[in-house]
């Protein structure tokens, strides 16, 4: 019994069933056909993280979103007065997160890649793009930049999933998506 | 009563021993007092911590929302406190003086440093609680900086990593003199041998969890001006991951134990069991890449090595217990003559005795609802599908409350009558228990699975965003999630709270039992005493295991697929 010490002294020189083995030999393949999947998605797929980041300092981060947002500014959202930015297709797209919002919103173009960098003021936070869902750690002191290119028109919310404090669950964010020439 | 003999000559001054009349195994009368300690202190956190766990479920139900914002937080940051490290390490310190002293006829190594050990383990429990409900230290139990906790939050943490470091090598030290004082033969008991894993995997974590503890201490102290916050959680959750593979090591032994004493299940092959347990060693520390899979400037080279456990070689090893316990189960139901058709031998299993039925709910629910979910979400790309959403605390309630909570309330029915020597109390309540709670876990692992998949984020007070300046709306099916988990929720609480009931209820004024009688009340198998002497289970055919099996694989094999389909669907990342 399990309780007890092994029959055999030798237990490691027991002999082995044959059903036990061949379930031993498919779990070792299924691993390997997942680990390799991991890396041909690489390859072959589509939704990859390019891994591309800089140490930053927060101020210095804030500093040249805001810099940019000025530049590329397209109006103000009513409701919030958070400033509606339009990067140049192709070009850089700078998010800012900060207790407690995405700041500012983003009007990208369908179909166009952006280089989307992403980074904090204070906290550890949570970039969640709904419903597309697409969900990113953010911390403050590192710049991470990704490519991301929208493939559908409309609005779309960001949420903060990682815990920020009390006002956790009212930090959100937009990221607009408008066909080609669109305004 | 058992004979209780006085065996001071042989086993050092103040061992005391008596002996066991269902497993024949000597008990010595401080291992058992330690051993009693530590499972109602698990217990008493268990409680706080399960009614944490039901306070959250019911505020995050839309309709009800039952606590504020600022209570939501700290009772979240209590519950996976209570629960995850109080709850679990306590019992898990039980399991390994059972395991060593009891399973090895041996005593208790120093057992004035061991009431030690308790001690620091329950003033650091206490201090965290403490910490949190005073309201300053809302920072979940993960404590990522920058965000900082009052320094007796962490000290807390620390006390009660000491306390179970001590543990740990108190158990050591017990095998050392179980093995010079010759109180067994040849090799270790498999259990003991899992136990064993255990420990040595929860000294590499609770190492981990001071080298990044104590700087962030000295920290909320002022004395560190600056903890980075990627360092941080990398060598965190050295400590977080890889004392999960503490809780799977303690209930996949736990398992072994259970089908032992009711069903006199003896392993298939010892050596394919413990050469599963001994694939945990070997690489489990890697874990900690499960989450950072999402984080900034880490290479994706890294990631798929370190997430993947070196080629899910230490998943192998939880595949290989997910085939062998349960054919080590139908084996020893073959014997006793259950060998109709393929599943006689599970159709006529003792559902009735909760120590069985916990276990067999554990392990089936660990397989299904958190080991393949865990591989899923611990995939490097399919983690941006899920990160941080409830997907997440829905997988590891598959594992650490379907899983070791479960197993650890199975194990509990027999501790309770093998080491407090008492009847368990309201039996029909006891026989429904495992059910109930079993499938109240379910519940809320697959509804916030469920909510993760439509994108609701975890720690979260309001998906309804009332208070957000820019308004989001999440689905009528995510809401109708999180109402569902809720009423999960009240059910698995209700579960936990029978539990809780009868443990107490019968260590306390529970029927004392003894001798012959203990066996029958214990409904454990005739075998059970003599089941050492019999031939290799492994010669036996084993259809029923097969079938189950196969299931399992196809199941794992479509998930793991149907989530790729899912993530190609999304806007395209490089
Ligand atoms: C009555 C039983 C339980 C219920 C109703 C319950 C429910 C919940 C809910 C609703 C959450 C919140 C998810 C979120 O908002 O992010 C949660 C989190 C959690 N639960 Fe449980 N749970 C129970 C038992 C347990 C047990 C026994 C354990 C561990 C052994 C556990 C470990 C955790 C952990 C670690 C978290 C994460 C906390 C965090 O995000 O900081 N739970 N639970
Ligand atoms: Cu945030
Ligand atoms: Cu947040």
């Amino acid at each position: 019994m399990a309780i007890h010490p092994p029959e055999q002294r030798l237990w490691w020189k027991e002999h082995v069933e044959r059903t036990e083995i061949i379930w031993i030999a498919v779990a070792f393949v299924w691993g390997l056909i997942m680990f390799s999947t991991m890396i041909a998605w690489h390859v072959y797929g589509r939704q990859n993280l390019a891994n591309e980041a800089y140490r930053v300092r927060p101020e210095a981060y804030v500093a040249k979103v805001e810099t940019l947002a000025a530049t590329y500014k397209v109006g103000e959202d009513g409701a919030s007065g958070v400033p509606i930015v339009r990067p140049p297709p192709g070009g850089d797209a700078y998010l800012l997160a900060r207790i407690w919002q995405w700041w500012p919103i983003l009007e990208l173009e369908k179909g166009q890649s952006y280089r989307l960098h992403l980074s904090s003021a204070d906290w550890q936070h949570g970039f969640s793009l709904q419903p597309v869902n697409i969900n990113i750690q953010v911390h403050p002191g590192y710049e991470m930049i990704l490519t991301m290119t929208p493939s559908e028109a409309g609005e779309f919310g960001i949420v903060c999933n990682e815990f920020c404090g009390i006002g956790h669950h009212t930090m959100t964010g937009r990221i607009r998506v408008v066909e080609k020439g669109e305004k | 009563m058992a004979a209780i003999t006085d065996a001071a000559g042989a086993a050092g001054v103040g061992a005391r021993f008596r002996t066991c009349p269902v497993t024949g195994l000597k008990v010595e009368r401080q291992a058992e007092l330690l051993i009693r300690a530590n499972a109602v202190a698990a217990v008493v956190f268990l409680l706080v911590g399960g009614l944490f766990g039901l306070l959250v479920a019911l505020t995050r139900w839309p309709a009800v929302h039952l606590l504020p914002a600022e209570w939501f937080y700290i009772v979240l940051t209590g519950h996976g406190t209570n629960v995850l490290l109080f709850w679990i390490i306590f019992f898990e310190i039980a399991v390994l003086y059972f395991a060593s002293a009891i399973l090895l006829n041996c005593r208790l190594a120093t057992p004035r440093l061991a009431w030690l050990a308790f001690a620091l383990m329950v003033i650091g429990g206490m201090m965290v609680d403490v910490a949190v409900l005073q309201g300053d230290s809302t920072v979940m139990f993960t404590s990522y900086p920058p965000m900082q906790a009052m320094p007796h939050f962490y000290l807390g943490l620390i006390l009660f990593a000491v306390g179970a470091l001590v543990g740990c090598f108190i158990f050591f030290g017990t095998l050392v003199i179980a093995r010079e004082e010759g109180t067994y033969e040849g090799s270790i008991p498999l259990v003991t041998f899992g136990a064993l894993t255990a420990a040595i995997i929860a000294v590499f974590t609770i190492v981990s969890g001071a080298i990044i503890l104590i700087p962030t201490f000295l920290w909320s102290l002022g004395i560190i001006s600056y903890i980075d916050p990627l360092m941080y959680k990398l060598v965190w959750w050295g400590l977080g991951h890889s004392s999960q593979q503490v809780n799977v090591s303690a209930h996949v032994s736990m398992w072994y134990l259970i089908a032992a004493i009711v069903l006199g299940a003896k392993p298939l092959s010892e050596k394919v069991s413990r050469t599963a347990f001994f694939l945990y060693i070997l690489f489990l520390q890697l874990a900690s890449a499960h989450h950072l899979l999402v984080e900034p400037g880490i290479s994706s080279e890294w990631k798929i090595f370190n997430t993947s456990y070196a080629m899910y070689l230490a998943v192998l090893g939880s595949l290989i217990h997910g085939m062998t316990v349960p054919g080590a189960i139908e084996a020893a139901q073959r014997k006793r003559g259950f060998t109709k058709g393929a599943f006689e031998w599970l159709r006529k299993a003792p559902w009735g005795n909760p120590a069985f039925a916990g276990m067999f709910l554990s392990l089936v629910m660990f397989g299904f609802l958190g080991g393949i979910t865990g591989v899923v979400v611990g995939t490097e790309q399919l983690n941006l599908i899920m990160h941080n959403t409830l997907y997440v605390p829905g997988h590891f309630h598959g594992t650490v409350v379907a899983g070791t909570t479960l197993a650890f309330m199975a194990g509990t029915y027999l501790l309770v009558p093998l080491m407090f020597r008492r009847e368990i109390m309201f039996k029909r309540l006891a026989q429904w228990q495992p059910y109930l709670f079993g499938l109240g876990v379910a519940g809320i692992s697959l509804f916030m699975m469920g909510a993760g998949t439509l994108g609701v984020p975890r720690r979260h007070w309001d998906i309804t965003f009332s208070d957000a300046v820019i308004p989001y709306e999440f689905s009528p099916a995510a809401i109708l999630m999180m109402t569902l988990n809720g009423l999960s929720a009240i059910m698995a609480a209700i579960g936990g709270f029978a539990f809780i009931l009868i443990v107490v209820c019968s260590i306390l004024f529970g029927k004392r039992v003894d001798g012959a009688e203990m066996r029958k009340r214990l409904d454990v198998s005739p075998l059970a005493g003599a089941v050492g002497q019999y031939g290799s289970a492994g010669t036996i055919k084993l259809p029923g295991t097969i079938i189950l099996v196969a299931v399992f694989f196809v199941a794992f094999v479509l998930y793991y697929y149907v989530n790729w389909k899912y993530l190609a669907q999304l806007w395209p990342l490089r």
